[in-house]
């Protein structure tokens, strides 16, 4: 038995004791904190230095704004290739998201302060816009991953998405069966309702919940109400077959909620970034 | 098994020889010693029950890639043998048994042996009688299918083994048993309706509670849909020729059968190998016979090698049947074939001394192993490592984790007994042990020890030193007196001797404890005190009518010096959060101790007032915030309900900042080979604090109960991994109550990120799929089985947690989570 230095026990014992709280509330608000101070300190200055001819991104102020800004906008887009790079160190992703969060919001501030509240139609108001485009996306995203994983966990009900299938999948084993007594026009709805892909609906389905078209919710309707034994047992298990396609859809519904913004997060990173370079190279070309 | 027969043996005229020696049971330690009696032209007779070779080995499913571990032991037997398919291996060994002239006698099954040496007479089970001057007997230890207990029981039409569920159409065919095996065979034989067949399946009970939930679930399932006919509370009364009487809640009862299918477990052969007159060393369940250097047992003249003696990998057996031929042909200078490891085991030992003479050494010198044979010396000696250290060397540090256990061979050690000042130390001598706390507990050191002076010690792994304790009465007293008296030095500090505790010591007891079973009762008024040594415990009290959680206590922690100290009544009931054991001390000794020991009365008080802190603080809590207090009692029990009372380090998830990115995942994946440990989404949750199916590195890994080449340990930083020796068997992930071990073959690997990002090659982070891993992958790949290493070895630690976009993975300890603070947290 090697003797072990004390540190390596020691930062495994502070991690076992570490801060449950979420990305928002990181080390005690501290890049809420950064970015606080990074607004005011910016805003102070463009309220106290005399820029001449009047505030522009071209003043040495404006300069020094705008490359905060593009360092600033460099580094958050490159918070994809941290999640996805597992290496070794010391490094968070919670601090990453954490500093991604409220420095991208401070963004606003220095992004506003850098144009001097000069807005037109040219390639920089693009950039600009591009960026706000961004960042509101980004807004939604903070507001869906504080809120919605709650809703996600309880309506999972302890049960996997394979789980969620598994269980569709016995119940349709079971509807086959108890489906062989019935007529020709029931044991089509019933056929219907088991031959009907369990994810169709399309993109708009999938976020807003709703299936007007549900083979399952039809063979329902069209049951007849208090029927012959083998009627009862298909009604029972469309209605249990209804209801944990129920869960399965609300399972995508959140899941979609929680990923529809980044359709356009993500390529409005990449656009800003093009129109960034245009905005930067045309600025030094036309100095 | 039915008996069709005997094929007639090359030996001649077998009723009336006479054989040198029989052999039973043809595995592989069977076969390897036949096969050395051939070489050597001994008379010999392989007794197989079967009518194959090797059975153990032939049941392996198909294609199973067979290891060869330990690698660095030599294989020394007529027969070849190296890692590779099954039927590769069998094919070999029947080869070479035809043509090294092995005189097998198949269907040969032995029920009984008379006689003593010299003249033993085999009596089989179809009446013939073999005689032998010697036994080997290399049955293993699988042992035979629990024959069903009513008359019948012999038909031809029962069987205790399904191979193939498709080869059998149109029958009648019931299942006899409710664990696992019989409803995967029922399963298996309903599971095609082309085949027509009618299954049954019998369970004495009303419920399945033997089998896992997945199976019963998929077994109601197929009841309701009318595919298996499940019949409870009913067993078979008696089996007739296609047909079987059924005792029923309601009576007799008689339904159409043609097959039967057994599964109701297997007899250990203890009470056969017992019943020749063969001892055991002691009357735990893992107990081996007794055995010489010679492998002889305590009846002169029956030897017995294998798994049966202990030895369950493939290339020992073989070794051993070689070595058993050896000495009954009168080679008493043989060294066994561990010789070359344990001389370089011991070369790191000053003196240049060879492997005879260190082991008198360690069985002269160390008291725990003087009850020892050679042969078990030698045995505990290939699971242990030895050391040499120099006066103040460390040996090693508090806190560091370790679970296995020490004993000075040579010198003697220091224990710093006060962190915070290294200079007060305490000896132990020469012929003691130390770390029994670690081994006990399963926890980390409670000190730092140091080499007094130049000392030879012998570490023994835990598994080492499990089965020493379990074979060795002796040793087990000895490990047991002296970790009371330690625990008890150990937690009230460094003002007390040997001496002030010898009277408590003395008057001590160590119970088992169940998990859930209570050893301080609320309201009761005894006076004894608690040590836990082993397990976890929790501390509830009533209030309001419902029983609050209030704390956990760890092992190494005691419990009931409130009512000593100040006669009161018990404040709260204490019981066990897992199977436990405490060390019971009566309360007047303990009294004593602390009136003549004021520093253990002002360390008893401060406990007292810390714990006593603890109750009120969330007692008040309770009128003010009655939500909270449940909460955190409710998600604190259904944690430790989740196992969290045996681990060491868990992942937990907090469903309310988890966004199922599974990012986690695949930073698992990415960390090892690309292959994640952790199923996120599987698993319970109370209040949205999720416990997914991740590791808990138990203080007890269930893992490491029955590992043949005991590939699972525990690293540096507390860590359970298991090393490249894993043989791939699945014991492991059959024994983890938590189902958190895979068997998987190494995946290939990946093109790197940046490929994938720039070029889309590669699946990508994260896992590959189960189809790019076998397209490219290895086919020859064995199946290994894998688990959390808490990413040992790799820096900043587990890359679940470092991963996580959110905050909503963590990993904690239960000593630091299960706390008010903690668990009511505000995470947003």
């Amino acid at each position: 038995m090697a003797s072990k230095p004390q540190n390596k026990f020691q930062q495994d014992e502070k991690r076992r004791d570490a801060d449950h709280v979420s990305f928002l509330k990181h080390k005690n608000w501290r890049w809420l904190k950064i970015a606080l101070v990074l607004c005011i300190v910016t805003g102070v200055g463009y309220a106290l230095i005399d820029q001449e001819p009047r505030p522009n991104g071209g003043s040495w102020y404006g300069y020094t704004l705008g490359t905060i800004g593009v360092v600033l906008i460099i580094w958050l887009s490159l918070l994809g290739v941290r999640k996805r790079n597992i290496s070794t160190g010391h490094w968070s992703l919670k601090a990453w998201t954490s500093a991604h969060v409220w420095l991208g919001l401070s963004l606003i501030v220095i992004g506003t302060l850098h144009t001097g509240f000069q807005i037109g139609w040219n390639v920089h108001t693009l950039a600009y816009v591009l960026m706000l485009l961004v960042i509101i996306t980004g807004i939604y995203g903070v507001w869906a991953y504080a809120t919605l994983p709650a809703e996600l966990s309880s309506n999972r009900k302890e049960l996997t998405r394979g789980e969620m299938i598994d269980a569709l999948t016995a119940i349709d084993r079971q509807l086959d069966s108890a489906a062989q007594p019935l007529d020709r026009a029931q044991s089509d709805l019933v056929i219907a309702a088991l031959d009907q892909d369990v994810f169709y609906g399309g993109a708009f389905g999938r976020l807003t919940g709703s299936y007007p078209g549900c083979a399952t919710a039809k063979a329902l309707k069209s049951m007849p109400a208090g029927g012959d034994e083998a009627e009862e047992r298909v009604v029972t298990l469309l209605t249990r077959r209804s209801e944990q396609l129920a869960q399965i859809r609300r399972h995508l519904r959140i899941r979609a909620l929680l990923e529809v913004w980044l359709f356009i997060h993500i390529p409005a990173t990449i656009a800003l970034i093009a129109a960034l370079l245009a905005h930067v190279v045309s600025v030094f070309y036309y100095w | 098994m039915v008996i069709e027969g005997v094929n007639l043996s090359k030996g001649g005229d077998r009723l009336s020889d006479l054989y040198k020696v029989a052999i039973v049971g043809s595995g592989p330690a069977g076969l390897s010693a036949a096969a050395h009696a051939a070489a050597l032209g001994m008379s010999h007779v392989l007794l197989e029950k079967t009518d194959h070779l090797s059975d153990t080995i032939y049941k392996y499913q198909k294609g199973k890639h067979v290891m060869a571990t330990p690698s660095n032991l030599v294989l020394r037997s007529d027969f070849d043998f190296d890692a590779g398919k099954r039927e590769t291996i069998l094919g070999t060994w029947d080869e070479q048994a035809a043509a090294q002239n092995v005189n097998v006698m198949m269907n040969a099954e032995v029920a009984k042996v008379e006689g003593d040496k010299g003249d033993f007479a085999i009596t089989l089970k179809n009446g013939e009688t073999v005689r032998a001057e010697t036994i080997v007997l290399s049955i293993g230890t699988q042992g035979n299918p629990n024959m069903l207990r009513c008359p019948g029981a012999d038909d031809p039409m029962i069987q205790y083994q399904l191979d193939d569920p498709g080869e059998y159409f149109d029958e009648h065919i019931t299942v006899v048993g409710s664990g696992d095996a019989g409803i995967e065979n029922a399963l298996g034989l309903a599971a095609d309706d082309a085949q027509r067949n009618v299954v049954t399946i019998l369970n004495r009970r009303d419920s399945f509670a033997r089998a896992k939930a997945a199976n019963v679930t998929l077994l109601e399932e197929a009841e309701q849909e009318g595919r298996i006919s499940v019949r409870r509370e009913t067993s078979p009364a008696e089996v007739k020729n296609g047909e079987l009487v059924l005792e029923t809640r309601d009576g007799q009862e008689t339904i159409p059968c043609n097959r039967i299918i057994a599964r109701t477990g297997s007899q250990p052969p203890r009470g056969f190998v017992e019943a020749m007159g063969i001892e055991f060393t002691s009357e735990e369940r893992s107990a081996f016979p007794k055995l010489t250097p010679a492998f002889e047992t305590t009846k002169p003249g029956i030897h017995v090698i294998g798994a049966l003696a202990g030895y369950p990998l493939i290339k020992h057996c073989m070794n051993q049947g070689y070595d058993v031929i050896e000495f009954l042909n009168g080679n008493e200078e043989l060294k066994p074939a561990d010789e070359p490891i344990l001389a370089e085991k011991f070369g790191v030992l000053p003196g240049n001394h060879d492997v005879e003479y260190w082991l008198g050494v360690f069985g002269g010198n160390v008291s725990i192993l003087e009850e020892l044979s050679t042969l078990q010396l030698r045995e505990l000696m290939l699971d242990s490592a030895v050391h040499a250290y120099e006066a103040g060397d460390v040996i090693f540090t508090r806190n560091a984790p370790g679970s296995s256990m020490f004993a000075i061979a040579e010198g003697s050690v220091a224990v710093e007994v006060n962190p915070d000042d290294p200079s007060i130390t305490v000896p132990i001598e020469q012929g003691s042990i130390f770390g029994e706390v670690g081994l006990i507990s399963g926890r980390r050191r409670g000190a730092t020890i140091r080499a007094a002076e130049p000392v030879v010690a012998i570490e023994l792994s835990r598994t080492a030193a499990l089965k020493l304790i379990a074979t060795s009465p002796g040793a087990a007293r000895a490990v047991n007196r002296i970790s009371v008296e330690r625990q008890l030095l150990q937690m009230f500090g460094s003002g007390l001797t040997e001496e002030d505790v010898a009277p408590l010591v003395e008057s001590s007891e160590v119970m088992d404890i169940r998990a859930g079973q209570v050893i301080i009762e609320e309201g009761a008024d005894d006076k004894d005190i608690f040590i836990i040594r082993r397990g976890s415990m929790i501390v509830e009290k009533a209030i309001g009518g419902r029983p609050v959680f209030l704390s956990y206590l760890p092992a190494g922690s005691y419990v009931g010096e409130m009512a000593v100290i100040d006669g009161s009544a018990r404040t709260a009931t204490v019981k066990a959060a897992i199977k436990s054991e405490v060390i019971r001390l009566p309360g007047e000794g303990f009294m004593e101790l602390m009136e003549r020991n004021p520093r253990v009365r002002e360390q008893a008080l401060s406990d007292m007032a810390n714990r006593r802190e603890i109750n009120a603080f969330i007692e008040s809590r309770k009128d003010d915030f009655d939500g909270a207090v449940d909460m955190y009692s409710e998600t604190a029990s259904f944690l430790v309900d989740q196992g969290l009372g045996e681990a060491t380090d868990v992942l937990l998830i907090d469903e309310k900042l988890c966004i199922g990115c599974d990012n986690c995942e695949s930073a698992c994946a990415d960390a090892h080979e690309g292959l994640s440990r952790l199923d996120r989404e599987a698993g319970k949750t109370y209040a949205h604090l999720h416990v997914p199916t991740s590791c808990r590195h138990c203080e007890h890994p269930h893992c490491m109960a029955d590992c043949p080449p005991n590939a699972i340990k525990r690293g540096p930083d507390g860590e359970v991994f298991i090393d490249e020796t894993c043989i791939g068997c699945g014991n492991c992930q059959r024994n983890c109550p938590y189902g958190v071990i895979r068997m998987d073959p190494k995946p290939p690997k990946k093109p790197s990120l940046f490929q994938w990002l720039l070029f889309g090659s590669g699946p990508g982070p994260g896992e590959a799929s189960a189809k790019w891993r076998k397209t490219n992958g290895d086919p020859e790949q064995p199946k290994q089985a894998i688990k959390c290493d808490m990413c040992a070895g790799i820096k900043g630690g587990p890359a679940c947690v470092r991963a996580c976009p959110t905050g909503a993975a963590i990993r904690v300890s239960p000593d630091k989570f299960l706390t008010f603070t903690k668990i009511t947290e505000d995470v947003e």
